[in-house]
């Protein structure tokens, strides 16, 4: 069995546009070829009552994700966490994290594999 | 190994690389002379250390394959892809003489200078064609239509331009304590974030949010600002105008007007002939009188009273001018002539759209503009940004006008949170933008003379120092009035991005002797030139950019094989074609433009960039009051009256409609059913993707992975009824051709309009013609005319246009 994870991401995803800054930092950062990354930006357009439509943007941490372990022993941020153009991700510890979430609608915690 | 060999350049994003209108702050790891890693600049106060995919991009971006290393010669015919590989040398030996032999024979017009997008390429296409003696600068577009209208619109009716206030004026930002937040905010036909156009950067909008800014979106399609939006107006493309008149009705009828502000910066209380129509001039009642100098009502003396343009004023303080009524005035031929105020000209006007009509001709329930207009006019302060799709319409001009009316008269213009005057910082001009004069320029107004389009169109010889791009595509075509025997390309893709009806323009360059294309790849364009000349990207260059804070500079970072610098491929060729050129070195030029900001250019990259000082003129609040707007340093605008002019004497002097109202476009379902009953759909283009700028990036596999196919947005209820299915391609076709695209089924478009993603092609296949990158089977621009140019020259019809849609069973049809 794996240990617990400590850390994690918070994502405010209200605020993401869209930009795939997360996904190509990553891929800079680790050198993946193109197609593979630790953050994968989806588009959600959700059908609403009434004709409508709401469009949502996530970006999801995949199996690749290493939390940017190297960078952030270096006091940096995970170079998604740098980069977002929206701010939108913060990396902590999943305790101090999961108090932020109560604070604000529309945001989802992550835990790496 | 590793850090110890690792040094960081500090430097600016600007062209090439992220292809934006530039700005960031970023940090270039450099190891033994190649680019490792770049990273967004923590201490910037323009990104704040963010940075967007394509500039995390530029480790594939600068050392890729298929970048143009060595200057080529054409060795087959044009369109065959053969190349012979010379050396710099032989490339400025060739061309120099050519051109020179050219201007010898045919004058330096002659010669036309034709750039895309422009950013840091602007001022230095400019030196060259100056130094050569042509006049010709083009920007590519149908009706000049990016930029360039909506600025020269705005110079025309309130002398500056002027944009949403992020706190980017100072170094503080949001903390800068005259800074307010907005409390609504109206985004007009943007998606801001995706690439972050005009200069501004796209996610200060999301700052804005953050801090409690509301958003009104005005947008076709579910963006992310529409989804996001206290009030989203769901417009129909083209009908933006009568938006604008609506939104201007409700803030009048409801008295959501700032009066005095109104009585005080404008021109409402002039007064306007009802005979003639058009305003009264002091030539008109006093013999002698100045026609430059109009008149109003003075309640105080119950008679008429000058207003003096020059100075800004009337003769005496005491004057009371009447904001509204008729009134008969005795002209110098001693007749009369009954007048009415200006505000009146222009609330009649305003009042021909009762919001029932608002809501026919623009597709938004009337409610709903209502309670728009109500919250814009009630929210303090609140401002406006709005995007490309103004300029692409040809009524640009009066849309514009409207637009402006909305922040001036709601008090709304250069203050804290508002609509801002935006000026090169510190007044140190790069970039020929319109209204703007820098030290680069034509040696004498007589070369100016021969300027395409300069003498039809009003704007042309006012603030927009280009051709008019249609009226050259003709001339070309035609050689009339005279012959176009070169072509300077520099970062164009006229046949697979810029050029609207790219056919024609590959019959235009056929006519032309000789071309010359310099870009950072190969495309479509250069496959027609005769000799090609590799460009580099930002981090290879040393640069400077001043639109429109803080002044900055670009340092290199690094070199890539023989890949020039735009600057340094233009200077070398400057210096030959002018005997007289005044600089001798790139840092001389440099030092001259920005001059005005008392820093030396090495000063300037030393310290990175310079935020003008509180009370310059480049620096907001409350200008007008203030006096910094005008030479004259006299309160007021740098308009012709000297006040925001509600009723524009400038297009009233071109023999255009002075007031703002709306046209409609020429290819919609209204201005043309015949059309629509062939082609039912609304065609839209050009919606942005975070992942590409215009044509550039389909080469770099980490961006080309998120967004890989030329895409048609289709509505699910259309899709169904034309049978087709997501990720199936399909034809988009109307009267001038057609393009293949993937259907992506979304709900993010009505059902009635469908958006074809622009300047598609496809750099892994073949460059020869008859396949040209896949131009002629991908590029939307096939559907769209040239020629269509509003009647001051300006916009043309790119997000409104007719199709329909059928399923391509025949995927690999041959090249037509």
């Amino acid at each position: 069995m794996s240990k617990k994870p400590e850390y994690g991401l918070l994502i405010d995803y209200e605020y993401c546009t869209g930009c795939y800054t997360c996904q190509v930092a990553c891929c800079q950062e680790y050198g993946w070829e193109a197609g593979m990354s630790g953050m994968q930006v989806m588009e959600i357009v959700q059908k609403l009552p009434k004709g409508k439509a709401y469009l949502n943007y996530l970006p999801f941490p995949t199996e690749l994700c290493v939390l940017c372990a190297a960078r952030t022993k270096k006091g940096l941020q995970p170079a998604c966490v740098q980069h977002c153009m929206a701010g939108v991700i913060k990396w902590g510890r999943l305790t101090e994290l999961a108090k932020e979430l109560g604070r604000k609608p529309r945001m989802v915690l992550w835990s790496p594999r | 190994m590793g850090k110890n060999d690792i040094h960081i350049v500090r430097t600016t994003t600007w062209s090439a690389g992220p292809g934006c209108h530039g700005g960031c702050g970023v940090l270039a790891h450099i190891k033994d002379g190649t680019l490792v890693k770049i990273e967004g600049d923590p201490e910037h106060p323009w990104n704040q250390g963010r940075l967007c995919a394509r500039a995390l991009a530029m480790t594939q971006y600068v050392e890729n394959p298929k970048r143009l290393r060595h200057p080529l010669k054409r060795s087959g015919e044009r369109g065959e892809d053969r190349w012979e590989e010379i050396s710099w040398d032989e490339a400025f030996d060739l061309i120099e003489k050519t051109m020179k032999k050219i201007r010898e024979d045919f004058g330096p017009e002659s010669v036309i200078f034709s750039m895309g997008t422009g950013r840091d390429i602007g001022p230095w296409i400019c030196m060259l064609a100056y130094a050569f003696g042509s006049p010709n600068v083009m920007f590519a577009l149908s009706g000049n239509a990016c930029y360039s209208p909506r600025i020269a619109a705005l110079d025309t009716v309130q002398g500056d331009y002027c944009v949403f206030d992020a706190g980017q004026w100072s170094p503080d930002r949001y903390n800068d304590p005259t800074f307010k937040v907005p409390e609504c905010m109206i985004v007009w036909g943007y998606n801001i974030p995706a690439t972050c156009p005009d200069n501004l950067f796209g996610h200060w909008i999301v700052d804005l949010m953050k801090r409690g800014t509301k958003i009104i979106a005005i947008d076709p399609r579910l963006s992310w600002f529409a989804s996001r939006a206290r009030h989203w107006l769901q417009i129909r493309p083209g009908s933006d105008s009568a938006l604008a008149m609506g939104f201007l009705k409700v803030i009048i009828d409801e008295a959501l007007f700032d009066e005095g502000w109104v009585r005080t910066w404008t021109n409402a209380s002039h007064l306007v002939r009802h005979d003639t129509g058009k305003l009264l001039r002091e030539s008109d009642i006093t013999a002698g009188g100045s026609p430059d100098n109009c008149v109003v009502w003075d309640q105080l003396a119950a008679g008429p009273a000058v207003w003096y343009s020059q100075s800004v004023g009337f003769k005496t303080p005491d004057v009371k001018p009447t904001l509204t009524g008729d009134f008969t005035v005795e002209l110098a031929d001693k007749s009369w002539v009954a007048c009415r105020t200006a505000w009146d000209a222009f609330r009649s006007e305003v009042d021909n759209y009762p919001l029932d009509m608002v809501q026919e001709i623009t597709g938004v329930p009337a409610d709903e503009i209502a309670a728009a207009a109500c919250f814009y006019g009630k929210s303090k302060p609140a401002s406006i940004h709005w995007g490309v799709p103004i300029d692409m319409t040809p009524a640009i001009t009066p849309l514009c006008q409207a637009i402006a009316i909305l922040w001036a008269i709601t008090g709304n213009l250069d203050i804290p949170g508002g609509n801002v005057f935006t000026r090169f910082a510190f007044d140190a001009v790069a970039y020929a933008l319109p209204g703007a004069e820098g030290v680069i320029k034509l040696k004498s107004k007589e070369l100016d003379k021969k300027r395409i389009g300069a003498d039809r169109y009003g704007p042309f010889n006012k603030f927009i120092w280009r051709c008019q791009t249609d009226t050259a595509l003709e001339q070309i075509l035609t050689e009339k009035p005279y012959p176009i025997k070169a072509l300077w390309v520099q970062a164009c893709n006229l046949l697979g991005n810029i050029g609207l009806d790219p056919k024609r323009w590959r019959e235009a360059l056929k006519k032309i002797d000789f071309i010359v294309a310099v870009d950072l790849f190969h495309n479509a364009t250069t496959q027609y030139a005769d000799v090609v000349l590799p460009a580099a990207t930002f981090l290879e260059k040393d640069g400077v950019r001043s639109w429109w804070v803080p002044l900055q500079s670009i340092n290199k970072a690094l070199i890539v094989d023989e890949c020039r610098p735009d600057i340094e491929i233009n200077f070398e060729l400057a210096r030959r074609f002018d005997p007289d050129f005044k600089w001798n070195t790139i840092y001389e030029l440099y030092n001259d433009i920005i001059k005005p900001s008392g820093l030396t250019y090495e000063e300037l990259q030393k310290q990175g960039w310079a935020y003008p000082p509180q009370g310059h003129p480049s620096r907001p609040y409350h200008r007008n009051e203030k006096g910094l707007l005008r030479g004259d340093k006299k309160p007021g605008f740098n308009t012709p009256t000297g006040l925001f002019e509600l009723y524009s004497t400038l297009r009233e002097g071109w023999g255009l409609n002075p007031l703002p109202h709306h046209e409609e476009p020429p290819f919609t379902p209204v201005s043309r059913p015949d059309l629509a009953a062939k082609y039912p759909l609304i065609l839209s283009t050009g919606r942005r993707s975070p992942a590409y700028f215009h044509s550039e990036h389909r080469q770099i596999p980490w961006l080309r992975a998120i967004d890989p196919d030329p895409v048609v947005e289709i509505h699910p209820d259309t899709a169904a009824h034309y049978g087709i299915g997501n990720g199936e391609w399909v034809w988009v076709d109307n009267w001038l051709g057609r393009a293949q695209f993937k259907a992506k089924v979304t709900l993010v478009v009505p059902p009635w309009m469908v958006m074809a993603t622009h300047a598609w092609w496809f750099p892994e296949k073949k460059g020869a013609e008859p396949e040209l990158y896949g131009t002629w089977k991908y590029n939307i621009n096939l559907l769209l005319p040239m020629g269509e140019q509003g009647e001051d020259g300006l916009g043309a019809p790119i997000k409104h246009s007719l199709c329909k849609i059928y399923k391509a069973l025949d995927r690999e049809v041959p090249y037509e």
